[in-house]
């Protein structure tokens, strides 16, 4: 058959709209399943989103939107709820996180990208992925058995010994109960669970980026040290601030771990030794037994949460795509 | 091959028959892993002259050219023996602090590649590695060496913009430029306008025929009209051994293996 007649006949089907070979029932089945599919996530993030702002309004309406913000009681049996001691409990252990977590994830990234031998690069690039994996409820029992002790013995009381009484340092480091637990374990813990997830991105980030940059950086004679300082980490610059953003929102989420070794006062101290909550700590130790009030107010710390949580996310997003390359 | 020795013709001669050699290669053997990539090269590159080394694609100049720098021994499993002298040194003995030699041996490559910073600190950044000076003589060494690159006119108002703004052939300017600023004795260059336009291709052209009153240059090439242009002395390298070397003019005009004459030719490569 020649090119031109059966060009022909195709040019009829489209013509006449004729079937080519059977209905084309299946292929509208098809999309209209994918699309059913792709339509649910918008579904379940607006019902989400949409329970969540009409399930917290009327702790919004009683005690105004800055004011639950910024109410400090949480007291159950006088129905006065504020939001701040959970909000900063989730803050400062987050901060800790962030603070303990980045260096050594970006450490990490460096090691297994530039200097390690090829031996050991997959032991510890399998051992970061492995410990992405462990459930949080893992961590949070090993935190709150085997961590929680330690940091009492030979963190909290020796410490103690030093600031008690000094002005600032004193209110900042010392425990009143020195049991383990509080929002500087907290802390530690959530440090321990963002490694992988940042150290993995930051090192496809130094993965990406040319060998002949890093090439040339060697070759006007720069040590390692000054061609990951000056090239290769400002190269990959804003993505690592993207990458630290996804680590961020995850510590600010995380609720099993958090739960166990946070402590759960519902007081907020200025020392980051003592007992603390933390918002998902908060949600998750009584939710089950809330009702009227308690409950809205919890739905709305959740409210809280989750716009803080989105919004890292999508800076986070945004800025690691920017870097999509230059 | 008329066009190409009409190049060669036109240059002005000047060969440098009596230019020292600056960088003497004996019996140098090199190794990626298992694979034995140059066999036992043994040749001269004199005092401030362009080497161009010429060849199809594999056959180990941009490798020989990667040793002078010893910029593979980024990586473990690539390997060379035999020696290089560079002033009477051989720069291969682990002796030799690779750092200070890459000071002294600075590299252009086949893409232009601008730090991530602005485009005065580009070029003061290896200044600055190795030499602690004041800040008012480092102003004059960035401006003499974007000068020298032929790119001062050009970027002299946006000093503090980013090196990655500008244009591709701006940005190879800049890195040669970032290259001089060190006062290196030797310059290579790999394939350094293979990712760039006719034009700004002309612009380092000429900025090579210039640096050659200063520096001892050695580029690899894949363009031949570019080796006849700009070298005074040029090596055929084929399978890892150089197939022939010597002065431009010869080599091209009248070259004394078949190999040579069918490359340059255009028969094969």
């Amino acid at each position: 058959m020649s090119l031109v007649a059966s060009t022909d006949r195709v040019t009829a089907y489209a013509k006449t709209g004729a079937p080519r070979r059977r209905s084309s029932g299946t292929g509208a089945v098809f999309r209209a399943l994918n699309f059913a599919s792709a339509m649910l996530v918008l579904l379940v993030l607006a019902g989400i989103l949409g329970s969540m702002v009409v399930g917290g309004w009327p702790a919004f309406r009683e005690f105004g939107f800055f004011g639950f913000l910024s109410g400090s009681s949480w007291n159950v049996g006088a129905e006065r709820f504020g939001a701040w001691p959970a909000i900063a409990g989730t803050l400062m252990s987050a901060v800790i996180a962030i603070v303990v977590g980045v260096p050594i994830s970006i450490g990490i990234a460096i090691f297994l990208t530039q200097l390690s031998p090829r031996w050991l690069k997959t032991p510890i690039a399998t051992a970061v992925e492995l410990l992405a994996a462990v459930p949080s409820i893992i961590y949070g029992m090993w935190g709150l058995f085997v961590f929680a002790p330690l940091v009492a013995r030979s963190v909290q009381m020796p410490l103690n010994d030093v600031v008690e009484g000094l002005p600032v340092v004193g209110s900042l480091l010392y425990s009143r109960v020195p049991s383990g637990t509080g929002i500087f374990t907290a802390g530690i813990i959530l440090a321990l669970m963002i490694i992988p997830f940042i150290a993995s991105i930051v090192r496809d980030m130094l993965d990406q980026i040319p060998p002949v940059l890093r090439e040339s950086a060697y070759g006007i004679g720069c040590t390692t040290w000054e061609v990951v300082r000056h090239v290769l980490l400002p190269q990959a610059g804003v993505a690592i601030i993207g990458a630290i953003m996804l680590g961020l929102g995850r510590a600010l989420g995380e609720t099993m771990a958090v739960t166990f070794v946070v402590g759960n006062a519902n007081r907020l101290s200025a020392s980051i030794f003592d007992p603390g909550s933390t918002i998902a700590s908060r949600i998750a130790n009584e939710f089950n037994e809330a009702s009227g009030m308690q409950l809205n107010a919890l739905i709305a710390l959740g409210c809280i949460l989750f716009l803080v949580t989105f919004s890292i996310l999508i800076a986070a997003r945004l800025l690691i795509a920017r870097v999509g390359r230059a | 091959m008329t066009t190409l020795s009409a190049t060669v013709q036109a240059r002005p001669d000047r060969e440098g028959a009596t230019a020292p050699a600056r960088i003497a290669v004996r019996d140098l053997d090199f190794y990626y892993g298992d694979f034995h990539s140059l066999k036992s090269i043994s040749m001269d590159f004199r005092d401030r002259q362009v080497t161009a080394l010429i060849g199809p694609s594999g056959c180990g100049k941009s490798t020989l050219l990667r040793c002078f720098n010893r910029i593979y021994s980024l990586y473990p499993d690539q390997r060379a023996t035999g020696e290089i002298n560079l002033d009477g040194r051989n720069i291969l003995s682990p002796s030799v602090d690779v750092n200070e030699l890459r000071s002294r041996v600075g590299m252009v490559f086949q893409k232009p590649t601008p730090f991530p910073m602005s485009i005065y600190d580009n070029v003061a950044f290896g200044v600055r590695l190795y030499e602690k000076l004041p800040k008012a003589e480092v102003d004059v060494r960035v401006e003499s060496a974007l000068r020298k690159a032929a790119l001062w006119g050009e970027v002299k108002d946006k000093l503090k913009g980013s090196g990655m703004g500008l244009s591709g052939g701006q940005q190879q300017r800049l890195c040669i430029a970032r290259t001089v600023a060190q006062g290196p004795e030797v310059i290579l260059l790999d394939e350094p306008t293979s990712a760039l336009d006719p034009i700004s291709t002309g612009k380092v052209e000429e900025l090579i025929e210039q640096l050659r009153s200063e520096f001892t240059i050695a580029i690899v090439t894949h363009n031949m009209q570019q080796a006849a242009r700009i070298s005074q002395y040029t090596a055929f390298m084929y399978l890892g051994e150089v197939v022939e070397f010597g002065p431009t003019n010869g080599l091209f005009m009248n070259p004394a293996k078949k190999q040579t004459h069918d490359y340059v030719t255009g028969r094969f490569g």
